[in-house]
């Protein structure tokens, strides 16, 4: 069973991106994209646009089982992780890998998805107090989480230099209205409102495409019903 | 110093400088640790190669143990002491040991605190069993403990970060550290995404993780943990210990590069283990050790599944509809997606594979190693786990070996002041963080020379064997990397050699038993170009 891998590749942001073909014969179409990408070598290359050299491919992967999120990429025009994806999901003979679209690239695959974090210091997302000793179904549903960025690559109203944060914000906030005292809902709710509800347009396409299976839908209403409508969790 | 993850100090302190200590590993332990000093007002420099989100210790499933008394069997500390030094074979420090499973039941309520959720009953949190302890003593948030502790610390930590005491580093890799006469002073890292090197100073915490990723394909690990960290510290003078001891975790299943964990929870909630006998179902563990053969500690199991010589199958079908659900559902999501099989309803095939290194780079009661400034915690320290590592202690050695590093750190700056911390670009140093296509080959050999020699089960010809191999694979070394890797493989074979005895997960066929003038730390030392192994006591 031959596939042929065709990779986007990009030095740097500043450089001119170019395609390069590697076939691979994963023998299993069970086989990820994870585990594929990690056999490449110079020997299955077959084809480099304007003969560029060879050059190691850079992405990033850690877990290899959908726990950790760092494998993030577009396979087919689809988000999604290369644990996940497996060579068989793709009917054709070609598979075509290109980093996040929506992230600034640094090289190749690996794109900088800093501002995940960033929104998160900018809206004091910690405890602040003891946790409740309840709510423990949402806080584990929403720390199920891993960041990984699919959903914001998918959303339609979520880009890089807006004020929504997305689901991968929201995720972290309803962790933390799930758990802290209620006294601090005020505030959270005036800093959920800025980077969660008034930026969700309830596409819910962050809901299909979650690796995690984080049901985002019920913690969005769960959280919009604790900050907005002032409903406790 | 107590140990504390939520802070109730005043959130207006803003201090905006650069780390006086430098933390490598952003997973558990490296966390514990810049929380415990941030907490204190120490401000630290926290490197890592991915974010926190992604290092191993979110991988960690069933639980975290500690004597928490909650479950009507009257468990007490020293239980829990006695439990996980008799799974260690006697090996690990006592008075480690008991610091660690004296602190437990205040960590697990720190982390509640925090906001970890975990499974509870009427408010209360609940603890199952798990292997080698025989009271319900782990306390987890279904099979996700380890992710779930994760995000409650990462967002404990991000206060300190706002606040300018935890300074992030993600994209960093360790490099070097800078070490003279017997001193460590700081260190050099390579930023992945400036493509620059960098320079800091001061104390370092080693919480950089196990080593995994030498052993691509045979790990239930992250493929992040390189050991490379730890490899170029022993070539810099650090002393490693016991890195004979591989835990193999016997319930794992390949899936690519790489073996999918089935947590020892499935065994805590019932799971039984069994070979096909000729069409008759041999429940081998428990015939041989009673009714809670399957959960003798996992060097045991292994063992003796080794043993067995034939495909052993995990029957999960006594576990009841509620236990899936609340309990174990995360993981049987998992396992259908990756085997396509459905514990619930049919046995699935396991076998054991490379879980945890118990060695690593050796420490004393206060995280401190042979170089001055240099510390180590978690699983790239060689601490609390003796011979075999107690399921359930692997989060709660990251936790408190991490807060007792920064501890010792927060001390010694007491005591003697800090260097001034500094930090500097480091033009000259050029770093490539992919491999080469002749350095992927050569890790590949390197794991699998070692793997003939390091199996669950070993005897002098086959270490000797692989030994020689590696020397010679280290000889035709095709970078560095590869040169640091075969070393370190060459202190493990060497170990494993002069540990003329069966302890724990070393199980010498030519050397059965377990013998008291081995009760002692194999001491792996790099020295004018050779490894030199010793035994020192406990």
């Amino acid at each position: 069973m031959k596939k042929i891998l065709c990779i986007k590749r990009q030095e740097n942001s500043e450089s001119r991106p170019y395609r390069e073909e590697y076939e691979i014969d994963p023998g299993d179409s069970n086989v990820t994209i994870a585990a594929a990408l990690r056999l490449l070598s110079e020997e299955n290359r077959i084809y480099a646009e304007r003969d560029i050299p060879y050059r190691a491919l850079v992405w990033e992967c850690s877990c290899l089982q959908r726990k950790c999120g760092a494998c993030a990429m577009v396979v087919d025009n689809v988000p999604c992780l290369a644990c996940d994806r497996r060579v068989g999901d793709s009917r054709g003979e070609r598979i075509v890998i290109e980093p996040l679209r929506k992230f600034p690239l640094i090289c190749d695959l690996m794109v900088d998805r800093s501002i995940m974090d960033e929104m998160l210091y900018e809206h004091e997302v910690w405890l602040k107090g003891r946790a409740k000793e309840k709510n423990d179904d949402i806080a584990f549903e929403a720390s199920k989480c891993i960041k990984c960025g699919l959903c914001l690559e998918i959303c339609p109203n979520w880009h890089l230099e807006g004020s929504f944060g997305g689901m991968a914000a929201m995720t972290s906030f309803a962790r933390l209205m799930a758990k802290e005292p209620e006294e601090q809902l005020r505030e959270r709710a005036s800093h959920y409102k800025t980077a969660v509800y008034n930026g969700c347009g309830k596409s819910l396409a962050c809901r299909d495409i979650c690796p995690a299976s984080v049901d985002i839908e019920k913690l969005l209403v769960k959280s919009n019903a604790a900050a907005i409508w002032k409903r406790r969790m | 110093m107590l140990i504390k993850f939520i802070s109730c100090a005043g959130e207006s302190l803003k201090v905006k400088s650069i780390g006086k200590v430098n933390i490598i590993g952003s997973g558990l332990a490296g966390l514990s640790a810049a929380i415990s000093l941030a907490e204190n007002g120490i401000p630290v420099n926290l490197l890592s190669v991915q974010g926190s989100g992604r290092a191993q210790s979110n991988l960690a499933e069933g639980g975290i143990n500690a004597a928490l008394d909650v479950m009507g069997e009257d468990d007490t500390v020293n239980e829990h002491f006695e439990d996980t030094m008799k799974s260690g074979c006697y090996l690990a420090d006592p008075e480690m040991v008991r610091g660690l499973t004296y602190t437990a039941p205040e960590i697990v309520r720190q982390l509640d605190i925090a906001g970890v959720p975990f499974n509870r009953r009427d408010g209360h949190i609940i603890q199952r069993n798990f292997g080698g302890q025989k009271k319900k003593r782990t306390a987890f948030a279904k099979s996700s403990t380890g992710k779930m502790i994760m995000t409650a610390l990462t967002d404990a930590a991000r206060r300190y970060e706002a606040q300018g005491l935890i300074i992030r580093f993600p994209q960093h890799v360790f490099v070097s550290a800078d070490i003279k006469d017997g001193a460590c002073s700081g260190l050099r890292a390579y930023d992945i995404f400036r493509r620059k090197g960098l320079h800091l100073y001061g104390p370092v915490i080693m919480a950089c993780g196990g080593m995994s990723g030498m052993f691509a394909g045979h790990t239930t690990g992250a493929a992040v943990n390189t050991g490379l960290a730890a490899a170029e510290l022993f070539c810099s003078g650090a002393e490693l210990g016991n890195m004979e001891l591989i835990q193999y975790h016997p319930t794992t299943f390949r899936i690519d590069d790489k073996r999918l964990l089935v947590s020892e929870a499935a065994r805590g909630e019932g799971g039984r283990l069994f070979f096909d006998d000729n069409g008759k179902r041999n429940y081998f563990m428990e015939e041989k050790f009673g009714e809670r053969g399957n959960l003798m500690p996992r060097d045991v199991v292994s063992r003796e599944m080794e043993r067995c010589g034939r495909q052993i199958f995990l029957d999960m079908s006594s576990v009841g509809n509620d236990i899936w659900e609340n309990n174990l559902s995360d993981m049987r999501e998992e396992i259908i997606h990756y085997s396509r099989l459905d514990p619930a309803k049919e046995p699935i095939p396991v076998s054991p594979g490379i879980h945890y290194f118990m060695g690593g780079i050796l420490t004393d009661i206060s995280h401190r190693t042979n170089i001055k400034g240099l510390f180590a915690a978690g699983e790239c320290a060689c601490a609390y786990h003796g011979a075999n590592r107690l399921g359930g202690n692997s989060l709660l050695g990251a936790l408190y070996g991490g807060h007792i590093a920064a501890l010792s750190v927060y001390d010694d700056i007491k005591k003697y002041g800090t260097e001034v911390a500094g930090i500097a670009d480091d033009e000259e140093m050029g770093y490539d963080i992919t491999e080469s296509d002749d350095e992927k080959r050569s890790g590949k050999e390197l794991c699998e020379t070692v793997l003939k020699g390091m199996g669950i089960l070993r005897n002098e010809e086959g270490i000797k064997a692989s030994l020689d191999e590696v020397k010679e694979l280290r000889i035709k070394a095709v970078s560095k990397r590869i040169e640091r890797k075969a070393l370190l493989m060459e202190a493990m074979l060497l170990s494993a050699l002069n540990r003329k005895e069966s302890r724990g997960a070393h199980v010498r066929t030519d050397y059965p038993e377990t013998l008291d003038e081995y009760r002692k730390i194999s001491v792996a030392e790099y020295k004018d170009g050779d490894i030199r192994i010793s035994l020192r006591d406990i």
